[in-house]
């Protein structure tokens, strides 16, 4: 039997924005292990950069706290939940609209969840006001030429 | 960023050479106005070649440079846009609104 590729990792940090590089940029480094394709680790990391973002300057509105990342690979997909300890999310359905942003004079365009939607699999919001929010994402990394299977196989097989 | 301004074309050009996210977008915001006051070009263009990461942050920056530009009677447009780029702007439809310079090969290969 073929054994089943698991792994996770826990981050946290403070809400800082210079931390929005290093966050994308080490969820990437974890992501390395599934062999995506330079696209799809790209979409990953803009995924997460919003979500980040999402966090510090709306869930702490730029006052300190702690965001975290938990990732997940199960097989051939990545699960993210990211999550703030902030000031939460009254209405999600009417916050996911593209173009909906409560901070317009920060010229932010409230495009952050639609990037969010299109560039992962799945994306779902749970928020609640006073206590804060925590997005999970997923997304299958496709898997590559056949051949690497067989060799996989091979050195596996007990 | 860098920037070039040509005197007789009135042309303001900037290359973002760095990542373009909530944390970067300041600098640089700051940087173009500065810049666009003292210059008053009557065109501007936003290189995105040495751009290799941007999210959300670009097209809100870019909007607010675009009304800056108007107020000082300047057309602003973005040039050489990567893949990724590309695909958030287009996204956001902000594409629709202001334009994609072409001919500014030429003139960009001072940098
Ligand atoms: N973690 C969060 N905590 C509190 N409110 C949030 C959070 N994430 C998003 N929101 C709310 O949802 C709105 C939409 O978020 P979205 O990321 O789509 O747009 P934006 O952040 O306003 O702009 P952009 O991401 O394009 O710069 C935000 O304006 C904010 O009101
Ligand atoms: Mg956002």
């Amino acid at each position: 039997m073929k054994d089943i590729f698991e792994n996770e990792m826990k981050l946290e940090f403070i809400s800082k924005s210079s931390n929005e590089a290093f966050a994308r940029v080490t969820v990437a480094a974890f992501v390395a292990q599934l062999d995506p394709t330079i696209e799809e680790l790209a979409d990953i990391k803009t995924a997460v950069s919003e979500a980040v973002t999402n966090c510090i300057i709306h869930g702490y509105e730029n006052k300190q706290g702690i965001v975290k990342i938990v990732g997940h690979l199960k097989e051939n997909e990545v699960i993210l939940e990211i999550s703030d300890n902030g000031k939460g999310i009254e209405n999600v359905d009417i916050a996911k609209e593209p173009l909906y942003t409560t901070k317009p004079n920060l010229e932010r365009s409230g495009m952050g969840f639609t990037i969010m939607e299109s560039f992962m699999d799945t994306l779902d919001v749970e928020s609640i006001v006073g206590l804060g929010t925590k997005i999970t994402m997923s997304k299958r990394i496709k898997p590559k030429i056949e051949n690497e299977e067989n060799e996989f196989q091979m050195i596996t097989k007990d | 960023m860098e920037s070039k301004f040509y005197e007789e074309d009135k042309l303001l050009v900037f290359k973002i050479t760095d990542e373009i996210d909530d944390c970067s977008v300041q600098k640089i915001r700051r940087r173009a106005d500065y810049e666009m006051e003292r210059y008053m070009p009557k065109r501007v263009v936003f290189d995105f070649d040495s751009v290799t990461f941007m999210d959300s942050a670009g097209i809100g920056m870019i909007i607010g440079r675009y009304k800056f530009a108007n107020i000082i009677g300047a057309k602003l447009e973005v040039s050489k846009l990567t893949q990724s780029v590309k695909k958030i702007f287009e996204m956001s439809g902000i594409l629709k609104l202001i334009p994609v310079a072409h001919d500014i090969e030429q003139d960009a290969r001072v940098f």
